[in-house]
């Protein structure tokens, strides 16, 4: 909730040029960046994802994408494969491992009561029952045969490759952050470390808001992607074994050295999500979680402008995406004029310490 | 345990009463050191074992308390100041950080191959498959004796690790973060106390294995074997045949690390996935090693307790034949979100779920055998009872879990730890104090306290309860594993669960006094203080048993064991 409260005024002024824009995300559209070209410290290549202070715009929606305090139930999912997972797992799975364990209580709750030695002093002397004994192993076939069904359907659906038109993230891993890759969108590439809290950072160094996320959940640089598009993920790492793991997406998928895997995901809400690596990969395991910003596909071909980049042509999907919102300004225009590899970082605003200090600082290039 | 019905009077060496007998096992008795250093007598070594085991339990058990003190609150509390007490150059955060690892790499390692396996096979097993089958002693005693003292360095290398930097890898040692990324010489120290324990697993199977197959008194067909002895039959054959694998994935690794072979670097030709597959190959398997000699101990305890037969006994002996060949071919769901086809994961999908069925069969039919009963609610009933729930409950947690569509989120998270808590900290751990209070008079000579000892059962059960239930939320959630801080918006389910160690660790109390108590002062057992639901051969003997038993065979009726 008080992330609410925070930037509210900017949040305010994209409100209003947004209109009735999906309230539950706060998308803030890039323009709201723009509105003040005459103020000093404007960065010259601008982020649409960025306010002018260099925090981002799209806040998190409290108890989406992040865990919440004493809650004891699966995060909400916002991809079709999320939302049939959550199905089967919050409609078949649950009540029955529910239901057979009440079950198995009740039979020894009973069990405890009718034949305490008081209550039956002479025990019997049964030992079979060929009937019951066929039961308990048939009924047990005949549920688990109800649950590998859906579970089958379940991992189909999983597999089911992405799209030509997909946009394709590539994921890697080192230890203890993560880059990305667009490989369609001309490569570029951008760092995500872990921000730091307010007193672990150094003089000019940028900490955490609550404008950025939970602690250990919010990251400098975002991954931004469309929503409503199939995306391709791909995962690999320079070191040790990493996982990339989105809960609300239900997606975890590990980033293996000298390998890359492949999943696809579409995300049906715009938000911020967030995950944490998920494979043992050192020190600071704890400390390279992974922040996604889903925005309409146009923010998103701005962002890739902005960054660099370039929209693919002759793809349906992507066509729509790049096409320029007419409040696309010079300001973008402007930001390509940098090689993309260069453009990968050193178009953040603000300046932003590699979060970890990673020993190597491969990656943090421009930091 | 079956209805067997035995001839008392085929127990010549029935101990306390012949004292020619008694005398002439004095005779033999050796003296201090050699009894207990040199020993080949499988009572002797599987005390060894018992106490080896609970040492490990506390340095394992104190080890999970200083991590649910980490873990209490979020940020980092104790862990700096932890890492302050071992050397180790600079003591950044990353030194800290890495203690974690280290903490909960030792922690898995020492449960798992220092307690739990100890325990079951190489302490009851030791102390009790002879005597149940009517044997004298184990096939091999001096490779026995290897067996249990190869732990000792084992267990040596494995806690000395710290003090060279430490083995921050996991219990999975998963390459290449155990290859390239852990310099000194501490992983190296961890693999080769695998090793050695390893060896000392395979040596105890192959003498389990000869014993159950070459020494079972006349009339003792495998089908009329009690339960405990087809139970570490059966984790016998599973330790022959899946440590080898194990000592050859952590050989690769340990020439990996040393000697530039790159079995597992993707940058020489290999594959760290082919690591992962080697582990689990071992590593499934080695998940009913720590549970089936508990399913044994709980068949006994039931039927003792209930006064009548185990129902349905060989479809519990064949139940469990079934889960250990079974166990071979489930390995990859430990994998799922590796990058596996699939193909691969329908089929390891579908295979785990099969488990669940001669499990299913194992839990209805202990209920089936307590049905009709006659009850008696002694500690060691009380656990075993408790272990029927709590490991129903951790076992439909494995069935949700084996779905590979569905494990794409929990795994790695503390929805795992969860499951596999409650089948091993509930499961396992309470079949091993099942057997510690139904045994310990056999074992001493002397009753436990009872009333300490139910004492100890309820506030363990509330303890671990508290302890582990709140972290299926947590993993619901995505709290992931092996990490000493979390978001904040975690710290209500997770200082419940430390409040929940403290209430286990405070029933602990309970039981050591009760141990220390009932050793000095407890009220001698007699031969059989369970009257006569304990129908298998070791109450035929005095408690403790003498020195040797059976000198002269029993000869076990030629009934039908199983009608």
């Amino acid at each position: 909730m008080r992330i609410m409260r925070l930037k509210s005024i900017l949040l305010a002024v994209g409100l209003a040029l947004a209109g009735p824009a999906a309230v539950s995300a706060q998308i803030v559209p890039p323009t709201a960046s723009q509105t003040t070209p005459a103020t000093p410290i404007v960065p010259t290549k601008a982020d649409p994802m960025l306010a002018l202070d260099g925090a981002p715009l799209m806040l998190p929606t409290a108890g989406v994408g992040m865990p919440v305090d004493g809650k004891v139930t699966i995060q909400p999912q916002v991809t079709p494969n999320g939302r049939r997972a959550l199905w089967f797992h919050n409609v078949v799975l649950f009540p029955l491992i529910t239901v057979i364990c009440v079950f198995v209580l009740a039979l020894l709750v009973w069990v405890v009561l009718r034949y305490h030695r008081a209550a039956n002093p002479v025990p019997s002397k049964t030992a079979h029952n060929t009937v019951i004994e066929v039961l308990w192993t048939a009924l047990p076939v005949l549920i688990l045969a109800c649950i590998a069904l859906p579970s089958i359907g379940l991992l189909q659906a999983q597999f089911k490759p992405a799209p030509d038109n997909a946009v394709t993230l590539k994921a890697i891993g080192n230890q203890w952050y993560w880059s990305y890759q667009y490989p369609d969108n001309g490569g570029f590439e951008i760092t995500a470390n872990m921000l730091k809290e307010k007193d672990q950072v150094g003089k000019g160094e940028r900490a955490r808001t609550d404008a950025d996320g939970p602690r250990l959940l919010a990251t400098d640089n975002r991954v931004v992607l469309p929503y409503g598009v199939p995306i391709r993920l791909i995962t690999t790492s320079n070191d040790v074994i990493h996982s990339w793991a989105i809960p609300a997406f239900w997606i975890k998928l590990d980033a293996v050295p000298g390998r890359l895997n492949e999943t696809s995901f579409t995300i049906e809400k715009p938000g911020v999500y967030y995950g944490v690596c998920s494979e043992l990969c050192g020190a600071r395991h704890g400390y390279m979680p992974i922040t996604v910003e889903a925005v309409p596909p146009a923010v998103f071909a701005q962002w890739v402008k902005a960054k660099g980049g370039t929209m693919p042509t002759g793809k349906p999907a992507a066509a729509a995406a790049a096409q320029p919102l007419p409040e696309t300004g010079a300001a973008f225009e402007a930001g390509n004029s940098t090689a993309p590899a260069e453009n990968a970082t050193a178009q953040a605003p603000t300046v932003t310490q590699g979060a970890t200090g990673n020993p190597a600082g491969a990656g943090n290039v421009g930091q | 345990m079956t209805d067997t019905a035995l001839h008392p009077s085929a127990f010549e060496a029935h101990g306390d009463h012949g004292h020619g007998h008694a005398d002439h096992d004095a005779h033999h008795t050796p003296g201090f050191f050699a009894r207990w250093f040199m020993s080949t007598n499988h009572k002797d070594i599987g005390t060894l074992y018992l106490i080896f085991a609970i040492v490990a339990g506390i340095i394992g058990g104190s080890i999970s308390g200083l991590m649910r003190a980490e873990l209490a609150h979020p940020g980092i509390q104790y862990l700096t100041l932890w890492a302050a007490y071992l050397p180790g150059g600079e003591q950044g955060l990353d030194h800290s950080l890495h203690l974690w690892n280290v903490l909960i790499t030792a922690h898995g390692l020492i449960m798992v191959f220092f307690m739990v396996m100890p325990a079951m096979i190489g302490g009851f097993g030791n102390w009790f498959v002879p005597i149940m089958i009517g044997a004298p002693d184990m096939a091999f005693p001096r490779m026995n004796n290897i067996s249990f003292w190869l732990l000792i360095p084992s267990f040596t290398l494995l806690l000395a690790s710290p003090f060279f930097g430490g083995a921050g890898t996991g219990w999975t040692l998963y390459a290449p973060l155990s290859t390239y990324w852990e310099p000194g010489p501490s992983v190296d120290m961890a693999i080769l106390s695998l090793h050695l324990a390893g060896a000392s697993s395979i040596l105890g199977a192959i003498n389990f294995i000869t014993t159950i197959f070459n020494m079972r008194a006349p009339g003792m067909t495998l089908h009329k074997m009690p339960l405990f002895v087809w139970s570490v039959l059966v984790t016998a054959f599973l330790l022959l045949l899946s440590l080898p694998v194990l000592a050859a994935a952590i050989t690769m690794l340990l020439t990996d690390r040393n000697f530039g072979t790159t079995f597992f670097d993707p940058a020489g030709g290999g594959d760290p996935i082919l690591y992962q597959h080697l582990f689990w190959f071992f590593g499934h398997p080695e998940v009913y090693i720590m549970i089936l000699p508990g399913f044994g101990i709980v068949s006994h305890v039931i039927s003792t307790f209930s006064k009548k037969p185990i129902f349905g006994y060989l479809g519990m002996a064949y139940a469990m034949v079934a889960i250990g060949v079974v166990g071979f071919v489930v390995w990859a769901h430990h994998m799922f979100t590796t990058g596996l086809s699939v193909n691969t994961k329908m089929y390891f999908t579908a295979a785990t779920m099969v488990i669940a069925v001669p499990t299913g069969i194992k839990i209805f039919s202990w209920i089936a055998t307590m049905w009709g009963g006659s009850l008696s609610f002694k500690t060691p009933m009380l656990w075993a009872i408790g272990f029927i729930f709590m490991f129903t409950v951790g076992g439909v947690t494995g069935v949700v879990l084996a779905n590979g569509g569905i494990d794409d989120y929990m795994q790695d998270s503390y929805y795992v730890v969860a499951h596999f808590h409650y089948v091993l900290s509930l499961g396992a751990v309470f079949s091993l104090f099942a057997g510690f209070y139904y045994w310990f008079p056999k074992m001493s000579g002397r009753m436990y306290n009872e009333v300490l000892g139910q004492i100890h059962y309820w506030i363990f059960f509330v303890g671990v309860n508290m302890l582990f239930f709140p972290m299926h939320f947590l993993g619901l959630q995505n709290m992931q594993r092996r990490v000493p801080d979390y978001t904040d918006a975690l710290e209500y389910w997770n200082h419940f669960a430390t409040i929940g160690y403290m209430v286990m660790a405070f029933s602990m109390i309970f039981f050591f006094v009760n141990i220390v108590w009932s050793l000095f002062a407890g009220k001698p057992a007699g031969d059989s203080p369970w009257g006569e639901g304990a129908t298998t051969l070791e109450w035929t003997l005095s408690s403790p048993p003498p020195y040797h038993q059976f000198e002269t065979l029993p000869v076990i009726d030629g009934g039908d064991g199983h009608h």
